[in-house]
């Protein structure tokens, strides 16, 4: 590339002393390896994924092509886990240290087949395909690293997903055969059987030294929170078995036990609660006399009769999911995805991702004591908190159940998060569904203050060269009793602003700052010179406000900080015929939007509007000269959730003085291009954020029969 | 050469150059790789194995869902736990015994306090929060109604070498016949351990009981069962508390320092470490972390090098300035794990970075706090400035504002800090009317949502926008009758034609508060909406009791002589809908601080703001009903039932109480004052002057109750948009309104 570039910079100096001829020739010619060379250029780094499968054998291999690794009879055994590990004590930071994009570095061993001295390997099942998902959905995630000295967690490749099927001495003996084992320091096992017959452990019983460990099935006794991570039991069924989802409502059955080896005990209690309640309840079992061939693992029996499982799980309200010889039960899965409330029966169990999960919204967990109050207990919930629930549900399993690749990521982006506390990710983004992040919103400023009155407002008046106007609404402002500043922004790059001592004299600082180019958004800059957190936007011929008016404006403002408080409202419709919004802006009895001509805001709106703002919404109001009203309007009730304030009757900013063709906002041209704006904004949002009301703010006692000079604000203007 | 040959030359070189890259690409790719294989490892993902779908499932289909199941009964099993599962391993299941909270709800959770006997020293903040249970609604005195008991033995300080140390507690408890082993026994504990190890140990054996205690550690942290809470001092006031710090939001967010600390320095001992290193960090700029030696008795003994020089630029800097001043704290680690820094940092909007590895937060079981607080780690002290400057204006803003609203919510006061503790446990014992975590950390806080109300968000009046949803399109008017009906014009006949012809109206509900029975249904007028009467018993506070007739979040209170027009209930409704955790009333009134008195005054003139509005006419959320009649204390209600007075004023205290804003006051046609007297049949109780100045008392027993003045002006009035103006009446909505 670089030769290329250097005889190309020689070349349009020497072509003009050459024949036509040749000079066509030759730039063909140059063309020619211009091209190759950017070819070449392109090839070499594109990402080798496209490069022929016969060059790149890793795609080529076998599970089987591993290579071997045969234990020493005495190699050594890690501790067993320690129950007092925590972050602080028992994992290395300094691995994962400070970096600006706040995630953790993930390496993956590559596979070994591990295998004693007599050759017999340490697991019956070797890799599993589940735990092959979990691996290949990490690397292919950004934590992954294949640089062993940059990771921050290490994670085998040893599949301990079912302990049943492990050899557990030579399974541990394997994990401290790992080159960076260290005693298990920032080592994370995935387990989701854990525990073997008779006592079943609640903890993958593999001794582990202080790797941490993400598994199914924890106790609150085995549990090391805010160091394990309790993770759901993956159902396989996720992935075979499609269950569209099913609008949330109530459905045929109200409870449905489907697990198949419920304790007798449990089972002698869930037939009398049957008895009591008839219809309402159905108990399913294991069917005992299916023809061969058909999978047992997806039908369900009641008296003969047969169900496919786990379909049936939809047409019920709650699913109970008792506890077995394991607290974690793969049931859960399916019954979340069935969209179906889980009534889980687990004493001391750690529900999945509690860390982090809101399970009191997906489902209800009962003390198994309790287990012959169940009905009565579920009938106390309301409908549409059930309703809530199934929706709940239904979106956990989407978002952290359905394959090993989200329970893996989820997983690790826990960790991340304990990692990077100040980074982590918030309570909403992690419980709230889709529809609901969407609807939602999290005002930026959600504490409910009334700052004090002391500090006032700046007054922000964007002008271009009307200066004698602009003198006038300067005097007018400086008459209001909260005014702490004025700034006037000069946005005409041709002329200067007049000389000091031209400028009226008032008693509060003005200050001038010119801008770069002649930009509506100029208005909405924050600029440094605003101390305040009240910002008066004002246009340069408004003059018709009075002191009381603005002073007024000012105090509902401080009712109001999240809000826009402004003086004429403007309304925006659904236009029927035309299939889109319109811009109304007759004296109507609703009110969307204000003019932002003379409105209070705060100044993180002006933050929000320049660097914040949507799409390309600021440009197009700068191209267009028009809307930046509209956009500030759209802006903050969308991320507030919340209507304008309009104040006083005021419905039009025209002084009598001003001629008809003076400002903007007259002609017919003008009202079709703010409809346009509107639904220009509306599809950049993708909603339609703004929101009708039908009051307005007045003095307590505007228009009251009450003595005028009593009143605080008696010089209200009219229209 | 020839400036022709030499672009042969080149053309040729290009060509061979493609040549070789077209059919020798194999050999420049393994040129390329080894270049790579230089520079480091291979990239090389978790391959896509050939044969990966022959791998096998980690469980057969049959395995998973056939449990092997044990032979052991269930019943059994939770019998043997408790054996095993004792002390130091006490969960909930194990050690608590749910029997003795049979009842469900409120009624069943009831706490006893042992009576302190004569010679015991209890200190100043023991006995607070003795005085917070006692006051609170769970008290009981009746020891065989109790599901939890709290000792009246002073347990705050145990550390020995204090002056409040208790000794022998050991025996006595072991001689309280309820000890029972510590089972459902509080013990409240701020300072555990002595110099110079400072651990966990409370120098006696709590057995079974749940520890409420400062500067848990996590590893000695039973996880849902013990209770961390905050170390507080003792001038931490009783009730009410200070307000926190944010007044407003400035933009940008920072403050004059990014991050400050100032405190002492260990020069030896535990917790050392971290105080030690903290100059590092001291930059003299927008970084100011002081520490002196100076403290204790003998700090010249163990004196370093940096001491005299540190104990100067100490003196430079005044704490309270720099609290004021800074957009962060340090909160590291003393002796003990929790410091007093905590909760002066949270109060003071001083986004608190916490150094102090292993702390369990203050009710951790329910308070998000990294959405509050920076969690730094005592190792990485030297990263700390890094972190808190890249933490961007947004997050600051948030944080910021989120520590006011968990201080209001959790720790302003001790009644705060102790009922959090006992919600907790409640929400424990009664875990499936417990509160969500998105009740316990958006506003107003856990303890104003009562789950026994409900356990459904879209319940309550705080949560619509965080929901995504809005509230109801209906209302249920409850109407206060208290006259007979002897006549079909009397004015209640009125009001329920105006309200019956709201399109909102969804029913009617009077309350029937008369000496006379309620009259037969035929009495009644026919109405499109269904009408129900039910019996108030004659107590005023009856008209906010949670009937459970009232099925739409919106009530419309009236009293029976009301007069309204159908277009301003209508008005006033829509208003409502866009303030719906608001009271939306017609009449106002104001409260003030009269300097003569040392006292609240209460006006009913007119003014240019007010800060209460009557619930004689008036919407609100439904919800209101039962913190009114759950939350506030019986001795509140029975006072307004007592003089049939001031129950307006204790809403609205309430309401205030909750959203910390004013109620809305919306256009009405006529002052409510201004009404003729029905028929002249009834004094109006407003004129009597005893009425008055029992309304002064009770803003003044109210504001004590609630520890602070709840009330907040506002002044502004809602009306319609073209309330009054001078345009057609044609365009006008709501013309009712503005006839005379």
């Amino acid at each position: 590339m670089y030769a290329s570039g250097k005889y190309s910079s020689r070349g349009p100096a020497l072509i003009p002393r050459m024949k036509t001829k040749h000079r066509i020739y030759y730039i063909t010619l140059f063309s020619v390896v211009l091209l190759g060379l950017i070819a070449t250029g392109m090839f070499q780094f594109w990402p080798h994924s496209i490069e022929s499968a016969a060059d790149w054998t890793l795609d080529k291999r076998s599970v089987h092509d591993a290579p071997l690794v045969r234990l020493p009879v005495s190699s050594p055994i890690p501790e067993r886990g320690d129950l007092s590990c925590r972050m602080h004590t028992c994992f290395d930071v300094y691995r994962c240290g400070y970096n600006p994009k706040n995630r953790i570095k993930v390496y993956i061993y590559p596979l070994q087949k591990f295998v004693d001295e007599l050759g017999v390997p340490i697991s019956s099942t070797g890799l599993s395909r589940e735990y092959n998902d979990l691996l290949s959905a990490i690397s292919d995630s950004d934590f992954y690293t294949d640089d062993v000295t940059r990771a921050c967690l290490f994670i085998p490749s040893i599949d301990v997903l079912n302990q049943n099927s492990l050899r557990i001495r030579e399974t541990a003996q394997a994990l401290t055969m790992l080159p960076r084992w260290d005693k298990g320091m920032n080592h994370l096992l995935f387990n989701m059987l854990p525990g073997g017959p008779p006592d079943y452990n609640t903890a993958l019983d593999v001794p582990r030294d202080r790797a941490l460990l993400a598994g199914g099935g924890f106790s609150t006794w085995t549990y090391r929170q805010g160091y394990d991570v309790s993770i759901p039991v993956y159902s396989p069924l996720s992935a075979d078995v499609e269950l569209p989802e099913r609008q949330p409502g109530p459905r045929h059955y109200f409870i449905l036990s489907s697990q198949t080896a419920i304790h007798r005990e449990y089972r002698a209690e869930l037939e009398r609660l049957k008895e009591e309640n008839g219809e309402a309840l159905l108990l399913l079992d294991k069917c005992s006399n299916l023809s061969q061939g058909v999978a047992s693992a997806r039908k369900r029996c009641y008296k003969g009769q047969v169900y496919d499982y786990p379909q049936i799980l939809q047409e019920s309200s709650f699913c109970v999911v008792l506890r077995g010889a394991r607290l974690g039960q793969a049931a859960l899965s399916d019954v979340l995805q069935a969209g179906c409330v889980p009534v889980i029966l687990a004493d001391s169990y750690i529900l999945p991702f509690s860390e982090v999960l809101d399970w009191k919204r997906a489902s209800v967990v009962i003390p198994e004591e309790k287990l012959s109050e169940m009905y009565t207990i579920l009938k106390s919930i309301p409908h549409r908190q059930v309703e809530e629930m199934q929706r709940q549900a239904r979106w956990f399993w989407e978002a952290y159940f359905s394959s090993m690749k989200a329970i893996g990521l989820t997983t690790l982006q826990i960790i991340n998060d304990r990692i990077y506390p100040y980074a982590a990710r918030t309570y909403e983004q992690w419980n709230n569904p889709p529809v609901v992040k969407w609807s939602s919103v999290n005002s930026p400023l959600f504490l409910p203050l009334i700052p004090p009155r002391a500090p006032g407002f700046t007054a922000v008046v964007l002008t271009y060269d009307r200066v004698e106007s602009l003198f006038r609404v300067i005097t007018e402002i400086s008459k209001v009793p909260s005014l702490a500043k004025l700034l006037v922004v000069w946005n005409n790059q041709n002329k200067s602003p007049p000389e000091e001592s031209l400028w009226p004299k008032i008693g509060v600082p003005l200050k001038v700052v010119r801008t770069k180019e002649n930009k509506l958004s100029n208005r909405f800059f924050p600029y440094d010179e605003i101390e305040t957190e009240a910002v008066l936007a004002i246009d340069d011929d408004i003059i018709m406000l009075t002191s009381d008016e603005l002073q007024f404006g000012y105090e509902v403002w401080r009712e109001f900080p999240d809000r826009l408080v402004g003086y004429p409202g403007r309304l925006h419709l659904w236009d029927h015929e035309m299939g889109k919004w319109k811009y109304e802006s007759e004296w109507t009895n609703e009110v969307s939007m204000v003019l932002t001509g003379a409105a209070f805001y705060h100044k993180y709106f002006n933050y929000l509007y320049t660097y914040k703002m949507p799409g390309d919404i600021k440009n197009w109001v700068d191209a267009h000269m028009n809307c930046e009203d509209i956009a500030m309007n759209f802006l903050v009730a969308n991320i507030t959730g919340k209507a304008p304030i309009k104040v006083t009757p005021r419905k039009k900013f025209k002084c009598p003085e001003c001629t008809a063709i003076d400002g903007l906002s007259l002609d017919q041209t003008h009202m079709v291009e703010r409809s346009e704006c509107i639904n220009k904004f509306a599809s950049v949002f993708g909603t339609m954020p703004l929101k009708v009301v039908e009051h307005r703010a007045d003095p307590v006692l505007y228009k009251d029969d009450f003595p005028e000079k009593l009143k605080s604000f008696p010089n209200i203007g009219s229209l | 050469m020839q400036a022709r040959k030499k672009y042969v030359l080149l053309g040729l070189c290009a060509c061979c150059w493609l040549v070789l890259f077209y059919w020798g690409g194999g050999v420049q790719l393994r040129l390329l790789r080894l270049l790579t294989r230089q520079r480091g490892e291979v990239v090389r993902p978790w391959p896509n194995w050939t044969d990966r779908a022959f791998l096998p499932r980690y469980a057969h289909l049959d395995e998973l869902q056939t449990d092997p199941g044990t032979a052991e009964s269930p019943r059994q099993r939770r019998q043997a736990w408790s054996a095993i599962y004792k002390d130091s391993r006490c969960r909930m299941e194990t050690c608590f015994d749910f029997s003795r909270c049979r009842r469900r709800g409120r009624e069943g959770f009831r706490v006893y306090i042992y009576p302190s006997e004569k010679n015991d020293h209890v200190s100043e903040s023991y006995r607070k929060i003795l005085t917070s249970i006692a006051e609170s609604r769970y008290y009981t005195s009746d020891p065989r109604e109790a599901c939890l008991f709290v000792l009246g033995i002073d347990t705050l300080d145990r550390d020995q070498l204090s002056g409040q140390f208790v000794p022998n507690v050991d025996e006595r408890i072991r001689g309280y016949p309820l000890w029972n082993d510590g089972r459902n026994h509080l013990i409240f504990n701020l300072y555990s351990g002595t110099w110079p190890n400072y651990t966990e140990d409370l120098g006696f054996n709590i057995g079974q009981a749940i520890l409420a205690k400062a500067s848990l550690n996590t590893e000695h942290f039973r996880p849902g069962f013990d209770v961390s809470i905050p170390l507080f001092s003792k001038d931490h006031p009783q009730k009410g508390g200070e307000r926190g710090w944010l007044v407003r939001n400035t933009i940008p967010p920072r403050r004059k320092y990014l991050l400050m600390f100032k405190g002492k320095r260990y020069l030896t001992g535990i917790g050392s470490d971290t105080r030690n290193a903290l100059h590092h960090i001291h930059n003299g700029k927008d970084i100011v972390s002081l520490t002196t030696c100076r403290h204790g008795k003998d700090w010249e003994k163990h004196k370093d090098a940096r001491c005299d020089h540190d104990n100067l630029e100490y003196e430079r800097f005044d704490y309270q300035e720099l609290l004021h001043n800074s957009t962060f704290c340090l909160v590291p680690r003393g002796r003990r794990l929790g410091s007093f820094r905590f909760l002066e940092s949270l109060q003071a909007a001083c986004i608190p970075v916490l150094l102090s590895n292993g702390w369990e937060l203050p009710f951790s079981d329910v308070i998000q706090w990294n959405q509050a607080v920076i969690e730094g780690d005592e190792r990485l002290l030297l990263q700390v400035p890094s972190t808190v400057r890249a933490v961007g204006n947004e997050r600051v803003l948030a944080l910021r504002q989120r520590t006011q609203m968990l201080w209001e919510a959790y720790f302003s006061s001790v009644d705060k800090i102790v009922l959090t503790t006992l919600e907790i446990i409640k929400d424990r014992v009664f875990s499936h009317i417990s509160r969500n975590k998105y009740m316990w950390n958006s506003l107003p806080g856990g303890l104003l949502v009562l789950p026994e109300y409900s356990t459904h968000l879209a319940h309550f009046p705080f949560y619509y926008l965080g929901l995504g949803v809005s509230p109801g399109q209906e209302f249920t008017a409850v109407i206060h009758a208290v006259s007979p009906l002897v006549s079909q014009s009397q004015p209640i006949m009125k009001l329920l034609q105006v309200v019956s012809k709201s399109k909102y109206c969804s029913q009617i509900i009077i309350l029937w508060n008369s000496e006379k029975p309620p009259p037969i249904r035929s009495k009644w007028p026919p109405m499109p909406v269904p009408l129900t009467v039910t019996d108030g018993r004659r107590k005023t506070t009856s008209r906010f009791l949670p009937h459970v007739a009232i099925e739409t979040e919106a009530v419309l209170s009236l009293d029976e002589d009301t007069v309204l027009l159908t277009s301003e209930v209508n008005f006033a409704f829509l208003v409502w809908r866009s303030f719906p955790e608001r009271i939306v009333g017609y009449p106002p009134r104001s409260h003030f601080w009269d300097p003569l008195k040392h006292a609240w005054g209460y006006t009913s003139k007119w003014t240019n703001d007010y800060s209460i509005v009557l619930t004689g006419a008036a919407f609100y959320h439904r919800y209101y009903h039962y913190l009114f009649s759950h939350y506030l204390p019986q001795s509140l209600r029975t006072l307004v039932d007592r003089s049939s007075n001031c129950e307006d004023i204790l809403m609205n205290f309430l309401v205030s109480a909750v959203t910390h804003l004013p109620p809305i006051k919306v256009a009405q046609r006529k002052q409510y004052k201004e009404l003729p007297s029905p028929q002249g049949t009834k004094s109006v109780p407003w004129a009597n002057p005893e009425h008055f100045s029992q309304r002064q008392e009770c803003v003044n027993t109210f504001a004590n109750w609630f520890g602070y003045m709840p009330l907040v002006h506002s002044q502004f009035r809602l009306d319609p948009v073209l309330f009054k103006d001078q345009v057609s009446v044609l365009r006008k909505k709501y013309k009712d309104l503005e006839r005379a």
